[in-house]
């Protein structure tokens, strides 16, 4: 049924390029033509949940980010993975898909939040996770997962706490806590860390 | 009554009814029996915070049950859960709305050090921005370890100069 599906909705929308997929159907669509093949995707062929919106940052690579949609019919009980590759690099931005599935809505942010990807034409593209002045888009490739130096959101509390926000404490990994077997104070990531630990006064 | 039975003596051959005590001994025996939580549960320690509350565990048995969640109200910020930088803020404009005198318990591992949150989101530790009374180790702790922990901020809260702070208050 799959394949069957998949090569009708090929040979009627000769702009869409099948893709490798594990598991479900999946195509590639150009980007100018993304709005048009959603919409005929949610009105000739049943796909009328948005099931995910999110990007892909491959980093290296030109375009180097890709915005990947999966649908589903609640008719014919149907996946479809939608791949829009994003041609600009520096300023990436696609076509809002809110107007077709309210869904997309907090899906983008997300995606706008963790990837800084622009969704043209999105009502409010808000950062949804992190705080509207963060600086940064995590999910990027070159974001640390300690993270960045930066300032609290709120003014009042970063000037009565001087608490800045600092990158976390990798000691060489989110969980490389048998470093030190045995001694329970050194076990623990934040006490193995050497720019923070408990002979070394941390950062105030 | 624990700690402070020694500080509080009741003498018979002086005049019935008589009891003889230092004021701080007093104040902190009132203030450390009838601590008012406001509990900030940011995550799954709030669950065993719960727990804490329910009839099992019954925190009311260290008079500790009236959970308020007004800080306005409230004694003992239970800060019960991963604190993100995001909510940092949050937590401390409600730490800085409760009256004094107040304390702080950081229950949970995540509360206490930013736990197994390494990241970028995650702030290290609530004693970044909330002066700690009492920190709790496990993820989550055991309801008793919380109740343990209420029963060591007792104990601090026996050791303060309490008439001397309300004096130069």
């Amino acid at each position: 049924m799959d394949g069957n599906f998949l090569s009708k909705l090929l040979d009627s929308n000769d702009y869409l390029t099948q893709r490798d997929s594990a598991d479900h159907p999946a195509v590639n669509c150009p980007i100018e033509r993304w709005l048009e093949c959603a919409t005929e995707l949610k009105d000739n062929h049943g796909f009328d949940l948005l099931v995910d919106a999110t990007c892909i940052d491959w980093f290296n690579e030109s375009p180097r980010f890709s915005a990947v949609y999966h649908l589903f019919s609640t008719t014919s009980h149907q996946y479809l993975r939608v791949v829009v590759a994003i041609p600009d690099d520096e300023n990436p931005s696609v076509p809002s898909v809110t107007s077709l599935w309210a869904a997309a809505d907090w899906h983008e942010r997300e995606a706008y939040d963790m990837f800084g990807v622009r969704f043209e034409n999105h009502p409010d593209l808000r950062r949804i996770l992190m705080w509207d002045s963060y600086p940064w888009h995590p999910l990027r490739k070159e974001f640390p997962l300690a993270g960045h130096d930066t300032e609290l959101p709120d003014e009042e509390v970063r000037k009565e706490t001087g608490t800045p926000v600092i990158p976390a404490p990798m000691a060489g990994g989110p969980f490389a806590a048998s470093k030190h077997a045995g001694i329970m104070s050194k076990n623990e990531p934040r006490g193995a860390d050497e720019s923070w630990s408990e002979e070394k006064e941390k950062p105030n | 009554m624990s700690h402070s039975d020694k500080e509080i003596t009741y003498d018979s051959k002086v005049e019935g009814g008589v009891v003889t005590s230092r004021l701080d001994s007093i104040i902190n025996w009132v203030r450390s029996n009838s601590i008012w939580p406001m509990p900030m549960g940011l995550a799954c320690c709030g669950i065993e915070l719960m727990a804490v509350g329910a009839s099992r565990f019954d925190i009311s048995r260290f008079g500790a049950e009236v959970m308020r969640f007004s800080p306005r109200q409230s004694d003992c910020m239970i800060v019960a859960g991963t604190v993100t930088y995001k909510m940092a803020s949050a937590v401390r404009r409600i730490y800085d709305q409760m009256a004094e005198p107040k304390w702080v318990i950081a229950m949970g591992a995540c509360a206490s050090t930013g736990g197994m949150y390494r990241s970028y989101a995650t702030m290290q530790g609530v004693d970044r921005i909330l002066p700690v009374d009492v920190y709790v180790s496990g993820c989550p702790p055991r309801p008793e370890a919380l109740l343990d922990a209420l029963i060591k901020l007792q104990k601090k809260i026996g050791t303060e100069r309490s008439a001397k702070q309300l004096v130069s208050a």
